[in-house]
């Protein structure tokens, strides 16, 4: 085993199908020093890609089935150097659990110093997190939007059937959930569904 | 772990989507959970590393889980050592060998005798791979699920008994079984060992060919089992006892034929494994296509769930995992880690549950495996075992 490499040296791969969240890891690990990050998307003849590079540390997201292609290096360990899976002295339980349920997983080359790696792992798992967060205010959002939309329509058909105005329109959707104890989106889709099936 | 006033306790539990999930499947779908006051929240999952280290650190209860990978979990080998008990075995068999059109071709021209028989295949194998290397050709890739998994171990007996060198001969590697057929259909690999619906689904796609069902390779093998960690079926005998009653009555209910089609429409559903109840129902039936031919082969003992005593946790079967292990390099011999591989298994826990004896069915290999070649296997005899094979990883 060489010495272990210093930050900027340190190999790190990077394997993530989602393009956003393997960029935002790639920026995150480039501002906090490590300069030498290989990034992957495809999964196909993995271990060979592996075996190419030859990293440091492999990161890997949760949602990849080729997870289990990496366990092998733990068995086939001649032609690289030898892998071990994070934390596999148990020494840090928290990050371990922070890890997975932020949805990744990292790898790295025996010898390397815990501390550095736990800084790399600590960096993925925010970043992992600001992501999921991410994701779900712009799947809030879209909701939103398709809420507003269907709510939008039902008025529109009120308005025309019962001769209402917008603001009547949509006081007789509010009502109508506040008594039956639904949300309007759920009121103004049966309306559009009841309409539908009145056409 | 979560427990209401009601008495009904929630449990999250893991699998991968596989035929052989049907019991825990049935269980959490059709009332078996409920009826014992569990309410199971079934997790599908990607790979067995996430299902491992998720029932390691505690965001499962439970999982379906390789039999070998529970062993080697419990034994900190090729990961974080979290010792696992097994009070469950959800299924017997169930793999099978597939191969390319193209060494489907290679292997029948060079077989002495009916390729049907794994004896007869095996040498074949052993005479492709000679040619090959003789021609300069590349090693044959052939693809399997994990490296503490029955298709790793089984492809290895299999060839080894026909004289091939699994390290050296021929190239092994790990397929998620989603990409399996996939990797069979753009020539990444020659063949590959996968439990089902993943066969059947090559063959359907006219890129493969089933050689052998695992069954024919191994009589009677631990698949896939109902693992939690040691210390949760310590803390909870209880709820451990209830899952093993469910899971019992769930796996009954998926053996008996008049039930096929209902399993068949639960296992195959969206949200479990996402595909034609057609092809869990041929994987029920144990009739597989073959090829795109349309040549069938019937074996009721492809798959075991519920039939056979397949449900008893067999310590016979961890030790045949272990030797394996020892075998192939994965770990060293010694009474210790025996007795530790053993104890996975528990039967006793089982037996408590929802009764019954250690009495084998009629008819069963006498050794609890009935491998098709080799002595009988002794358990508490490994060495004899590893001594009966030239070719074993040093």
């Amino acid at each position: 085993m060489s010495s272990a490499p210093a930050d900027a040296a340190l190999k790190i791969l990077v394997i993530d199908k989602d393009p956003i969240r393997r960029a935002i890891l790639d920026a995150g690990l480039r501002e906090a020093g490590f300069a030498n990050v290989i990034l992957l998307d495809e999964t196909a003849g993995l271990l060979n890609h592996i075996y190419r590079v030859d990293p440091d540390v492999i990161l890997i997201d949760l949602e990849n089935p080729s997870r289990d292609v990496l366990e092998q290096m733990f068995q086939v360990s001649r032609v690289v150097r030898r892998p071990i899976a994070m934390f596999v002295d148990q020494s840090d339980r928290e990050t371990t659990k922070a890890a997975v349920e932020a949805g990744v997983s990292a790898y790295i080359v025996d010898g390397l110093r815990q501390g550095r790696v736990k800084d790399i792992l600590e960096l993925c798992i925010s970043r992992f997190n600001a992501v999921a967060r991410l994701q779900d205010e712009l799947d809030r959002a879209k909701s939103a939007l398709e809420e507003r939309k269907t709510i939008d329509r039902a008025k529109g058909i009120l308005m025309q059937a019962k001769g209402l105005s917008e603001e009547q329109a949509y006081a007789l959707l509010r009502k109508t959930a506040m008594n039956e104890k639904r949300k309007i989106a759920e009121v103004a889709q049966a309306v559009i569904t009841a309409s539908e099936l009145l056409k | 772990m979560t427990a209401r006033a009601t008495a009904t306790t929630r449990l999250t539990i893991g699998f991968i989507p596989l035929a052989d999930a049907a019991a825990l499947i049935v269980a959490a779908d059709r009332g078996f959970a409920a009826e014992a006051g569990l309410e199971l929240n079934l997790v599908r999952e990607v790979s067995w590393s996430n299902v491992r280290d998720k029932l390691n650190i505690g965001l499962f209860d439970a999982a379906h889980l390789l039999a070998p990978l529970a062993i080697a979990s419990s034994l900190g080998i090729g990961h974080v050592k979290v010792p696992l008990t097994v009070p469950f075995n959800l299924a017997l068999n169930g793999n099978a060998i597939t191969v390319s059109p193209a060494l489907w071709t290679a292997l029948s021209a060079a077989a002495e005798g009916d390729l049907a028989d794994p004896a007869v295949s095996a040498r074949a194998l052993a005479r492709v791979v000679a040619a090959r290397k003789a021609c300069g050709l590349p090693p044959l890739t052939l693809g399997m699920t994990f490296p503490f998994s029955n298709h790793n171990y089984q492809l290895r007996f299999w060839m080894a008994a026909g004289g091939v060198v699994p390290d050296d001969d021929v190239q092994l590697v790990v397929l998620p079984p989603p990409y399996m057929a996939e990797s069979l259909g753009n020539g990444h690999v020659d063949g590959f060992c996968v439990g089902a619906p993943w066969n059947s689904a090559a063959v359907d796609l006219g890129i493969g060919h089933i050689l052998h069902f695992g069954s024919e390779i191994v009589g009677r093998g631990a698949e896939k089992v109902l693992a939690v960690r040691r210390d949760w079926a310590g803390e909870y005998p209880d709820v451990t006892g209830r899952l093993v009653r469910a899971l019992e009555r769930a796996a009954c209910f998926v053996a008996d034929p008049a039930n096929r089609q209902e399993t068949a429409a639960l296992v195959a559903a969206p949200r479990r494994l996402n595909v034609t109840p057609e092809i869990i129902r041929r994987t029920l039936d144990g009739r597989l296509k073959l090829a795109s031919d349309g040549s069938l082969r019937t074996s009721d003992r492809y798959l075991l769930t519920g039939r056979l005593d397949a449900g008893r946790p067999d310590p016979v079967q961890a030790a045949w995992a272990y030797a394996q292990m020892v075998r192939w390099g994965q770990a060293a011999l010694s009474p210790e880690l025996l007795a530790a591989a053993t104890e996975v298994f528990r039967p006793d826990l089982y037996e408590a549950a929802v009764g019954g004896s250690a009495r084998r069915p009629d008819g069963e290999p006498a050794d609890g495996i009935g491998a098709f070649a080799g002595p009988a296997f002794d358990p508490q005899n490994i060495a004899a075992h590893l001594a009966a094979w030239p070719i074993h990883r040093a």
